[in-house]
């Protein structure tokens, strides 16, 4: 079976403490993705690393409060080059910039799209339907 | 004249009359080509290994000349080209005939899903999830309720969690065979192509008179499965056993000794284990390059640890071994349908929790508790308290990973897929630059994408 842990790291030791963790075995990065917290706390966004180890066996999943401030946190490319996609689905999503990644373009919404579709003050797109004799609210 | 260009008329004369009258004396070296012929060398072992696909060269092309930047042509490949498997579109770069960089462009597909997944209850949520990697339905289905599962920490039925593993065991099955049927047709095997979708429509039968669609399932849910399984369901069930094999060995007679099939497929597309784990590559493709990992036997779920099955691995990270592994793992997957099978337990197929499995239509006549359960599941869907959990199944193409976060609401507050495509395509650049542009498609073929998982 496979272990699991969880770490809270403050994102300014995020870049370091990875490669520190991946230096301790935890060869893949098997996913990256964003939390919005919007008015639910303090930090509004919170990045959630997923880390494993093929040769020990473990999980490791990381959470990192990303500062309201400025939206941006050290990419983890130069460790783990398979946080390219996911950091780029991250800043489409959410608009958080990854300093030091080679190519942060969108990369599944269009490219000349406004807005950063996950967050929670995005709406969802949906029409509202106008019924003929509806009351009149 | 001087005495040089004397010497040299002699010896013309000499030739030509040699080479004329070769039958009046002798011959010499420069009359006949005779003797200039040399037999073939014998091939030392290194290159009788690489022959024979034992030894692992990457078949890059190098050009010593770098070349200037006009000489080399960017071609957009996709997102409408038949071999891309879907709408993926590639940004090529060419020199002459071979690639030098690759860019894959995505989100063609992309609809939004985990945007909607916020928006649909827990018990709606496998309709959506479902249709994200649409060759293997069940796997989507099956991760999403694992996850919900272990945030209302409950545990399903025995015959529930057999009934899943039969069911994604066959679609593994089934997801193969579209990738050794659509990668036989990009490399131009097309009877490949007949043969795979003629078998996979065999168990799409099954799923049909089971769940009530080829596609699209939404059959396992949180809590269990939408219903029983059929009357009759083994002998179903047998008749899958018995083909299957059978067309394997055809394919394998077709394909396995075929020289074009290996010309075309060894070493092409190496992916070793390094660039696995830098790219975060599961699967198939990490098992190919000779690392053993999988899944279903280091973090077991739904019980499938009872089952008796090898993992298959192989060493060349070719495409070639890409291709064998999966013909290989439907082996595997059949030995655990017929395990399945023959083990099946009696007994309730859903939870016995009525706040989260819907009462009987029966029992609605009877009580009005269980129309109230009935009502508010329906409307308001089943609460979830706060937490957040991840799970991971083996799918076809990897590590299929679920993600949710819950705020203690009917909805979930974050659903997050982690696609075992969208990382796989990751690999694109890597396997096919440096390499004829005639490999590209073969090498798409081997990481086997669906565009439905990549773009979600």
């Amino acid at each position: 079976m496979i272990e699991e842990e969880v770490v809270n790291i403050r994102s300014e030791d995020l870049h370091k403490k990875i490669s520190e963790i991946k230096n301790a075995g935890y060869e893949m990065l098997v996913d990256l993705t964003v939390v919005d917290w919007y008015r639910k706390r303090d930090n509004r966004f919170e990045l959630v690393v997923n880390l494993l180890s093929l040769s020990k066996k473990k999980r490791i999943r990381i959470f990192s409060d990303i500062p309201n401030e400025n939206l941006e946190c050290k990419s983890l490319t130069d460790i783990y080059p398979g946080a390219n996609f996911y950091e780029r689905e991250a800043f489409d999503m959410y608009g958080i910039i990854f300093l030091g990644h080679p190519d942060l373009t969108r990369i599944l919404m269009p490219d000349d799209w406004i807005g950063h579709p996950l967050r929670k003050d995005f709406g969802l797109g949906k029409i509202p339907v106008q019924f003929k004799n509806a009351p009149k609210v | 004249m001087d005495d040089k260009e004397k010497k040299q008329k002699e010896n013309i004369q000499d030739s030509e009359y040699w080479a004329t009258n070769a039958e009046q004396g002798g011959w010499s070296l420069s009359s006949t080509d005779e003797g200039s012929q040399e037999m073939e060398k014998e091939e030392t072992p290194e290159e009788l290994d690489i022959q024979m696909g034992k030894e692992i060269i990457d078949d890059y092309i190098d050009s010593e000349t770098p070349s200037s930047e006009d000489e080399r042509m960017i071609v957009n490949m996709g997102p409408q080209h038949p071999s891309t498997h879907g709408v993926l579109r590639l940004q090529v770069e060419l020199e002459g005939e071979i690639v030098r960089r690759v860019k894959p462009v995505i989100g063609y597909l992309h609809t939004g899903m985990e945007k909607t997944g916020e928006s649909l209850t827990y018990s709606q949520g496998c309709t959506n999830t479902t249709r994200m990697d649409y060759l293997s339905p069940f796997f989507n289905e099956l991760v999403f309720s694992l996850t919900t599962e272990k945030l209302l920490d409950i545990e399903v039925p025995e015959r529930a969690k057999q009934i899943r593993i039969l069911m994604t065991e066959l679609n593994r099955i089934t997801s193969h065979l579209v990738a050794l049927a659509t990668g036989g047709m990009d490399i131009g095997a097309i009877s490949m192509m007949v043969f795979g979708f003629r078998e996979r429509e065999l168990i799409l039968n099954f799923f049909e008179k089971t769940t009530g669609l080829r596609m699209n399932h939404n059959y396992i849910r949180p809590g269990g499965i939408a219903a029983d399984l059929p009357d009759g369901w083994e002998r179903d069930v047998r008749e899958i056993l018995e083909e299957i094999p059978k067309k394997l060995k055809d394919y394998d007679q077709m394909l396995l000794d075929n020289p074009i099939w290996n010309g075309r497929l060894r070493n092409v597309g190496i992916l070793t284990t390094q660039e696995c784990f830098a790219l975060g590559i599961t699967g198939p493709s990490l098992r190919a390059s000779g690392y053993d990992w999988d899944l279903r036997k280091v973090q077991p779920y739904s019980g499938i640890e009872k089952f008796e099955f090898n993992v298959p691995i192989l060493n060349e990270s070719d495409v070639f071994s890409r291709w064998r592994i999966k013909v290989l793992e439907i082996q595997e997957s059949l030995k655990i349908v017929r395990q399945a099978m023959e083990t099946m337990p009696k007994g309730d197929y859903r939870i016995d929790d009525k706040k989260v499995t819907p009462p009987p239509r029966k029992r609605l006549d009877e009580s009005m508790e269980a129309l109230i359960h009935h009502f508010k599941l329906f409307t308001e869907g089943f609460k979830v308290k706060e937490g957040e959990a991840y799970v991971a199944v083996e799918s076809p193409r990897g590590e299929l990973g679920c993600y949710i976060v819950s705020d203690g609401s009917s909805k979930p507050y974050k659903m997050h897929i982690r696609g075992p495509s969208f990382c796989n395509l990751q690999a694109l650049p890597v396997i096919m630059s440096d390499s004829p542009i005639a490999d590209a498609v073969a090498s798409i073929a081997s990481l086997d994408p669906v565009i439905g998982d990549v773009d979600r």
